[in-house]
């Protein structure tokens, strides 16, 4: 076993592990990932009738669904969702607060300050860090060169 | 000296020690498995009682090793010494169980291989006479490991088909330099085997090569063949490592596979559990043993058995920096009679 090469061996083991179900994947991530936009469609739909402005409905329909996406979590029901829909529950924003409550119920036992505030970001951190990062640097670059005024 | 060692890395054990009890105890989904007649007690949630995973991981620890003592009719002060490990960072579930038990203790890190790991060292220092009766035990909790290996559990995310369910449980042994067995006659020592795997989603490859090398090694120490065994159980390789270690093992000149099997396969109807390659963790090789392997040996229908529990001895730190997961297996033989 000491001479064993370890290229081939990844290889082998690769094969050994049963592949996964791309098709059935693609078709839940579709349905529930379109299910969750719809809703967030009917939300838009719903404060433009009660008379909102844009800005406002952008900001009351995200404000709907990380409320939906924390609370399904708090009750336990988004992490099953996500065993079914893969990328379809994570993408939306519904996903974005499931990444953020589930590390902060789970390290409540360590303390609200250590626990819950240190740990909240734990998943959701580097995307904020990537996404207000490059956000900058898109913007840089659109005043430079896009004439953005 | 040296006088009771045979081969490179096996030890004959001259006055082999008894298991005289063993105990296991169980989470929930452990106990709706194949194997939920053979455990002791079954919870009936994952928390015991306690305000945390981690503190009911200990408590299952502690009870454990009551239970054996109960069902042995001894005391703590009886036992000599206790040997005993988990997964948790400063094996904390283990060191606050000795806490509650007054025996000296012996803390042990082998990752998912300190069963085996335990009832070696256990064994052989009942056998050199150091001690008259021992403790060996062992536990994991799956939400325990989860959080500290992986993701928060109400975290909605995809898991592998290779990954592995880490068992909430805990196994206890006790051994004692006289009893009517079943016995512990060898002990074969493994060597840290690294084949390269970085997956921490894949960990039955990155421990298939250690279990090969020490069941392959064991058979050259002491001359025995994969026919002199009724049962040959690893720890927690799942049905990814145990078909690697089957034809490994082939290749090595050892067909096992008549007499081969799998705690982690074992222990979870996989695709009812939905427990993907099988279960894992320190608690399941030491309830399959504690369990099913010592009651079949009392039953006799078992009456030799090579137990290899199997550990992929990383960290979330190591493989953050990249370092690929070294395997472990120490394997030990139980028999009902001594040779």
């Amino acid at each position: 076993m000491d001479r064993l090469n370890k290229k081939e061996y990844e290889k082998y083991a690769e094969k050994k592990i049963p592949k996964p179900t791309y098709f059935k994947n693609i078709f839940w991530a579709f349905i529930v990932g379109g299910l969750i936009c719809t809703i967030g469609q009917l939300i838009r739909n719903w404060l433009f009738s009660r008379g909102l402005n844009e800005k406002q409905v952008a900001a009351g329909t995200s404000i709907m669904l990380v409320f939906m996406g924390s609370f399904l979590t708090g009750i336990g029901v988004y992490d099953r969702l996500g065993k079914v829909a893969g990328a379809g529950s994570t993408v939306p924003i519904t996903g974005f607060a499931n990444s953020i409550v589930s590390p902060a119920m789970e390290h409540k036992r360590e303390g609200y300050v250590f626990g819950v505030a240190a740990k909240m970001f734990t998943i959701a951190g580097p995307v904020l860090v990537y996404g207000v990062g490059s956000s900058i640097l898109v913007g840089i670059i659109y005043l430079l060169f896009g004439g953005g005024r | 000296m040296g006088l009771k060692r045979v081969g490179n890395q096996t030890v004959k054990l001259e006055n082999p020690p008894s298991i005289i009890s063993t105990a296991s105890i169980v989470g929930p989904k452990e106990g709706q498995g194949p194997l939920k007649e053979y455990f002791d007690m079954i919870l009936e949630d994952d928390l015991w009682g306690t305000e945390s995973w981690e503190k009911c991981e200990s408590k299952l620890q502690e009870e454990a090793v009551r239970m054996a003592l109960t069902n042995a009719a001894l005391s703590e002060s009886d036992i000599n010494y206790l040997f005993s490990g988990d997964l948790l960072n400063q094996i904390i579930s283990s060191s606050y169980c000795a806490r509650q038990l007054s025996i000296p203790y012996f803390g042990l890190y082998g990752a998912c291989s300190t069963m085996a790991e335990s009832l070696s060292l256990g064994a052989m220092t009942v056998d050199g006479g150091f001690a008259e009766k021992v403790a060996c035990v062992t536990s994991s909790h799956f939400s325990s490991a989860e959080r500290q290996f992986r993701y928060p559990l109400e975290f909605g995310n995809q898991r592998s088909f290779s990954a592995q369910w880490t068992v909430t449980g805990a196994g206890a042994a006790i051994l004692s330099s006289s009893g009517e067995g079943p016995f512990i006659t060898y002990v074969t020592t493994g060597k840290v085997i690294d084949p390269g795997i970085k997956d921490v989603n894949n960990m039955g490859a990155a421990m298939a090569p250690a279990a090969v090398d020490t069941i392959s090694n064991h058979f050259k120490d002491t001359g025995y063949n994969p026919d002199d065994y009724d049962l040959i159980i690893t720890g927690d390789l799942g049905s990814v490592g145990k078909a690697i270690t089957s034809d490994l093992m082939k290749e090595q000149g050892y067909d096992i596979s008549e007499v081969f099997n799998d705690s982690g396969v074992k222990i979870f109807y996989h695709e009812e559990q939905d427990t993907h390659s099988g279960g894992s963790g320190c608690g399941c090789s030491a309830v399959v043993f504690a369990g099913y392997v010592y009651k079949e040996l009392l039953k006799g229908s078992l009456n030799k058995v090579l137990l290899i529990s199997t550990g992929a001895l990383h960290s979330s730190v190591s493989t953050q920096q990249g370092e690929s997961i070294p395997g472990i297996a120490h394997a030990v033989t139980i028999s009902n009679s001594i040779e």
